[in-house]
């Protein structure tokens, strides 16, 4: 969309997130520290998948870098612009080039209202061209999405499949013209099929478009599928990030082995993990998060260094980077 | 802490037991089941036909979209549809006929001999009730244990699906605990009575991977340990081709295709089948490239088309295919389909 390939369309710097826990009376009861200096990078035109379980502070990373609520700490820089440092019109102005896709699509439109209305509010909110110019554009889009105006243009969302509505909300999101998309499991609801046909709508427009992607997901294939590079989450902090192929093919990280580890394959000979090698237990709590690695209670290399030190990302291979005091070795993560 | 398989049986009412029927006779059959729902002046047909035995031990997944009838025809197992459903056809539990029971009757067979487990932990539990209370309720309702006894055996479930500190968890609320302890506390309830037949509705959907792997584990374990059958529903064909021995997969309230796990995915024939297993991301398919998909979506159940319901949707459908429906035949031993034109004579099957 805009500048050379060399400028990373939106990067975070250290951003931390934390939230106040109120116990009884609502006296402080603890602090959830629900993103922990994380820096990442997504270029122009790349996706950037982030997975991790419940809780480890996926969703949060996203918000904060839309601002919504303001990162703890840390710069969010969009096209180098810090985010952090604008207020009112000016942050407004700024995210325009950010949209969200969230998982319920029936969640984020309002049942009342009609599917060119609600693919034309977020011009309206922007103030966006005359009517004429407005209804052209939701016509656009709805046809970039695979949804013929004259037809979806007058229903209503309950009159919608859950494909068919997630389609909306991707209008919604591309009416603006944005720059980044960030999916938060944006199709983890749907069956396989119209799952599979909505993927392919994502992929069709980075091409046609140039958009990145931030993809947020629970399912390592799903984001292996359409990630560019794929950062792995636990607890609020970066566990690995590396380019998709690198990261699923020699993992460096136990915990991104064990995530892998974990999936099931629908292929019935396919050696199954061993009840040892599977993860065991639930992450901690991110309120009283582990001393030193935030993974050692669960994994199983964790030796002393582990409990006393903070494991900095450091690059192992090409843009391949681990937070890990004993990586994996990689003929071993080959070897099952 | 071991459980005895046949803990509950003198509390159950006197009932034929399994060990007066003959060796090797399915523990659930149901034989052209049909159910149908009166749906504002329209009959709509959500399971058309469906049969499939469950051998004592056994695991059969039920496989399909939202709308293929996979969770209606296990609700009608359990005596579970709304009173608007009518079921008909034969389901039989250890020989028994399932449909036309009463309410009272089918109580006797509903969490005792039969259990389900639902998607969502949270909603099967009461928010405001101690996990302890919750389970023990359970425990009493089939048996008549005094309050002393029902904690024990309560906290031997609790340890039985491994709640790490299950002491402790019998004096908490559900919101304290994660969403894989929940489920674990919700099998641990359907376990109450133990159960011959565990029927687990899309169980571990709502769980994230690594949890999945630990419930799924569980089950299969619990089955080896207490002899238990299980009905897996599931959208996720990965997951049965690691815990099933059979498949069914169901579209639009029929199914379209059956057979033993490595028999089905050795050789998929039903084009419904091949589409499901191919839109699957797959973590060892390098990134972007774009999945085979097929177009559209289910048929409305109300307005479905004359021939294979399948067929606007099937790249290989001619003619045939929407003038007449396929018969669900056995094409091979052991392995039915319904197709006219099945997939694989090529070899083409995806692994």
């Amino acid at each position: 969309m805009s500048s050379n390939g060399s400028q990373p369309l939106l990067e975070a710097r250290n951003v931390v997130q934390e939230f106040v826990v109120r116990g009884r009376g609502g006296v402080k009861g603890g602090v959830v520290q629900a993103v922990s200096d994380v820096s990442l990078k997504v270029m122009p035109g790349e996706t950037l998948g982030i997975v991790g379980e419940t809780g480890s502070g996926k969703s949060t990373l996203a918000r904060s870098l839309l601002q919504a609520p303001k990162p703890k700490s840390g710069q969010v820089l969009l096209r180098g612009t810090d985010l952090t440092g604008l207020k009112g019109r000016d942050l407004l102005d700024a995210r325009r080039s950010m949209q969200m896709v969230f998982q319920d699509p029936f969640g984020s439109l309002d049942p009342k209202w009609r599917v060119e209305d609600l693919v034309e509010e977020p011009l309206i909110a922007y103030g966006v061209g005359s009517r004429t110019e407005r209804r052209r554009k939701v016509r656009e889009v709805l046809d970039l999405v695979g949804l013929d105006p004259s037809v979806y243009g007058r229903r209503r969302p309950r009159q919608l499949s859950g494909g068919q509505a997630q389609r909306v909300a991707i209008a919604r999101a591309l009416a603006l013209d944005p720059a980044l998309i960030i999916c938060d499991e944006a199709v983890s609801s749907l069956d396989v099929l119209i799952q599979a046909q909505v993927l392919n709508l994502f992929e069709r427009l980075r091409a046609e478009l140039g958009l990145s992607y931030l993809f947020i997901a629970h399912d390592l294939a799903l984001v292996k599928q359409v990630s560019d590079r794929v950062a792995v989450m636990y607890l609020g902090k970066l566990a690995e990030l590396g380019p998709a192929e690198a990261l699923y093919r020699e993992p460096l990280h136990p915990y991104t082995v064990a995530l892998l580890r974990s999936v099931p394959s629908p292929d019935p000979e396919a050696p199954k993990a061993a009840a040892e090698e599977a993860i065991s237990g639930d992450p901690p709590s991110p309120i009283d998060p582990p001393s030193g690695c935030r993974f050692r209670t669960r994994c199983p290399h964790a030796q002393e260094r582990c409990a006393v030190e903070v494991p900095e990302l450091r690059e192992l291979g090409t843009q391949h980077a681990v937070a890990c005091h004993f990586p994996v070795v990689q003929r071993s993560a080959n070897g099952r | 802490m071991e459980l005895g398989v046949t803990d509950h049986t003198a509390s159950v009412e006197t009932e034929p037991q399994a060990g007066d029927r003959a060796p090797g006779a399915p523990l659930l059959e149901l034989r052209d089941v049909r159910v149908a729902f009166r749906h504002g002046g329209r009959r709509l047909v959500a399971v058309d036909g469906l049969s499939y035995t469950v051998a004592p031990g056994r695991t059969l997944a039920l496989i399909g979209e939202s709308g293929s009838g996979k969770t209606v025809s296990s609700r009608a197992v359990l005596g579970l549809l709304p009173p608007t459903a009518t079921v008909s056809g034969s389901i039989r539990f250890e020989g028994e006929e399932l449909v036309g029971l009463s309410e009272r009757q089918m109580r006797r067979h509903r969490g005792a001999s039969i259990a389900m487990v639902f998607q969502d932990p949270t909603r099967s539990l009461n928010p405001t009730m101690r996990i302890g209370a919750q389970i023990t309720e359970a425990i009493r309702v089939h048996q008549k244990l005094d309050g002393k006894a029902a904690k024990a055996r309560a906290i031997e479930l609790l340890k039985l699906v491994r709640l790490p500190a299950a002491e402790q968890r019998f004096v908490e609320y559900p919101h304290q605990l994660s969403g894989g302890m929940r489920q674990r506390v919700v099998i641990a309830i359907a376990l109450a009575a133990s159960p011959k037949l565990l029927i687990a509705d899309e169980a571990t959907t709502a769980l994230d991977v690594t949890t999945q792997a630990q419930i799924m584990e569980l089950l299969r374990d619990l089955q080896r340990k207490l002899g238990m059958a299980m009905v897996m529903i599931s959208h996720d064909l990965g997951l049965a081709a690691s815990f099933a021995d059979e498949v069914v997969v169901m579209y639009a309230g029929r199914a379209v295709e059956q057979a033993p796990t490595r028999t089905l995915f050795a050789n998929v024939r039903m084009p419904y089948t091949k589409a499901l297993l191919e839109a699957i991301p797959r973590i060892e398919r390098p990134p972007h490239q774009p999945l085979p998909v097929v177009p559209g979506r289910p048929p409305d159940l109300a307005a479905l088309p004359a021939g294979c319901p399948f067929a606007p949707r099937c790249p290989s459908a001619r003619d045939l295919c929407r003038e007449s429906a396929p018969p669900f035949g056995e094409g091979e031993p052991g392995h039915r389909w319904a197709c006219w034109y099945p997939c694989g004579s090529d070899g083409a099957a995806p692994a």
